[in-house]
């Protein structure tokens, strides 16, 4: 029995109207709900540093941001200053205040540079931007810097904050893609509070980073001099995709830590 | 009279046991093994499943007989793509903390074969009010395995029950964990998984002879 729907014309005016319509309709719902989604996301980053600062709605297991209905407000509250360096052979060879970047950058606000970009940037042999938000709360002044890298299956990313000895006050991770239950508990409480009080840089003032590390045997984390911090059971490579983007990006920064103590 | 007659009845409640798209059809076994080392992810998965599949379905049967049989693969899963996709984006738009949760199960809906299954099997050969409900309740078939399995992996892998800490603290050594007890880190790994699915079927044709195949 041959069918109308089987001959080769058929066929492929169907797929045709298929890829039209279909297509249509995605871009159509993508360019149209896009401002809301760049707004969303732009929200999230002003929640993602203040959460490294530790202004968040943590209650007693779960981490929680502050609502977003407050976050502009509180971001401008406690973020005092957004700074963006240039680092070149381990000087600061370049420091722009908020308003300095955003007057040459058509108004572009320093937290919402693109790290992955400016990663590509330096590959490139081109300078590196590289954003850093000073904060203050409670009379206690933070850095908090953006760190991005891949995990097992895509991208993670992270906020760190600092105080003048690069000891670790606060820490937010996520990701995009790793694994329910296993690499995505890199944004889970308990492994993220475990950072707080790590140090970075050892007595000589020598750049070490953190390890995430299997067989850490220090559960609580009490030594906090260690670099090493507990790895989650079934997520070495996300873990050690932590590992790796704490020590790329944040050494960056330790020109800029230096010539605050000059 | 009743809500459904027994034939729509039927196609709701089979999959649940014996004709469950896991353990006797042994389809979506992928998601099964990657998204189950905790219960929550089980459950949102399962729900987002049950939306797509449920929604998939009516749309396939409607354009069941303007589809050409060549190409039908090809359209089942553009049309499933476009419509998570759809719903991805709307979500990150409305509902940014949810679309967070969901994201990662995008791409796992998306390849799911029980969605390509029922499409292929079902919805093509069948009106749009029974393909719902072939949808429903194969989804619900799916879930119900997602959640066992989901729920020996948390308790005996991590000691929590959707995060809850339900055994005692393996750090503080309360609980369960005083007498020495340690959570099994293997239970976390996806060969589990497939044990535990593994056990299930056993269970399951150990109760009914008549699934158990002839060699």
């Amino acid at each position: 029995m041959s069918k109308r729907t089987d001959s080769n014309a058929y066929t492929i005016i169907f797929a045709m109207i298929m890829v039209v319509v279909v297509g249509s309709l995605l871009a159509f719902f993508s360019s149209f709900l896009k401002p809301n989604i760049d707004e969303n996301k732009r929200v999230e980053k002003q929640q993602n540093i203040l959460y490294a600062m530790g202004i968040n709605d943590n209650d007693e297991s779960n981490a929680n941001f502050i609502s977003s209905s407050f976050a502009g407000q509180e971001f401008s509250k406690f973020v005092k200053e957004q700074l963006v360096l240039e680092v070149t052979d381990e000087k600061v060879t370049k420091l722009q205040t908020r308003e300095e970047y955003m007057d040459t950058n058509n108004g572009q606000e320093p937290y919402l540079i693109d790290v992955k970009q400016q990663q590509n940037h330096a590959k490139e042999g081109k300078a590196r931007k590289l954003p850093l938000f000073v904060g203050e709360k409670e009379g206690k002044t933070f850095y908090v810097a953006p760190i991005y890298g891949k995990g097992l299956w895509d991208a993670i990313w992270g906020y760190v904050s600092l105080d003048e000895n690069m000891v670790i006050q606060g820490a937010y991770f996520d990701h995009k893609g790793e694994t329910p239950g296993l690499g995505a508990n890199i944004k889970q409480r308990y492994f993220m509070d475990d950072f707080i009080g790590e140090y970075l840089l050892t007595d000589e003032g020598d750049f070490k980073g953190v390890t995430v590390a299997k067989g850490n045997n220090d559960p609580k984390n009490e030594r906090k001099t260690d670099y090493k911090v507990d790895a989650i059971a079934g997520a070495t490579i996300t873990g050690d995709g932590v590992t790796a983007m704490i020590k790329s990006d944040l050494q960056l920064y330790v020109p800029y830590f230096k010539s605050l103590k000059n | 009279m009743a809500l459904l007659s027994k034939k729509d009845a039927a196609l709701l409640t089979d999959p649940l046991t014996d004709n469950n798209p896991i353990t006797v059809q042994v389809l979506g076994i992928c998601s099964a093994l990657a998204i189950t080392a905790e219960l929550k992810a089980s459950i949102v998965m399962a729900i987002s499943v049950m939306a797509v599949l449920g929604v998939g379905n009516v749309v396939i049967s409607l354009l069941r007989n303007i589809i050409p049989s060549k190409i039908r693969i090809i359209v089942q899963l553009v049309i499933v793509a476009a419509l998570v996709i759809i719903v991805d984006l709307i979500l990150k738009a409305f509902s940014y903390e949810l679309s967070k949760t969901l994201s990662v199960f995008v791409g796992l809906i998306i390849t799911n074969c029980i969605i390509m299954g029922r499409f292929e099997a079902f919805a093509l050969g069948n009106g749009p009010w029974k393909s719902f409900l072939d949808g429903l309740g194969n989804s619900a078939g799916y879930g119900i395995i997602l959640i066992i399995v989901g729920f020996f992996r948390e308790l005996l892998g991590s000691g929590t029950l959707l995060g809850f800490k339900v055994l005692g603290d393996p750090i503080e050594k309360t609980g369960l964990y005083a007498f020495g007890y340690e959570n099994n880190g293997f239970m976390l790994l996806s060969p589990m998984a497939l044990i535990v699915v593994g056990i299930i079927i056993w269970v399951q044709r150990s109760k009914n002879k008549t699934l158990i195949e002839e060699n």
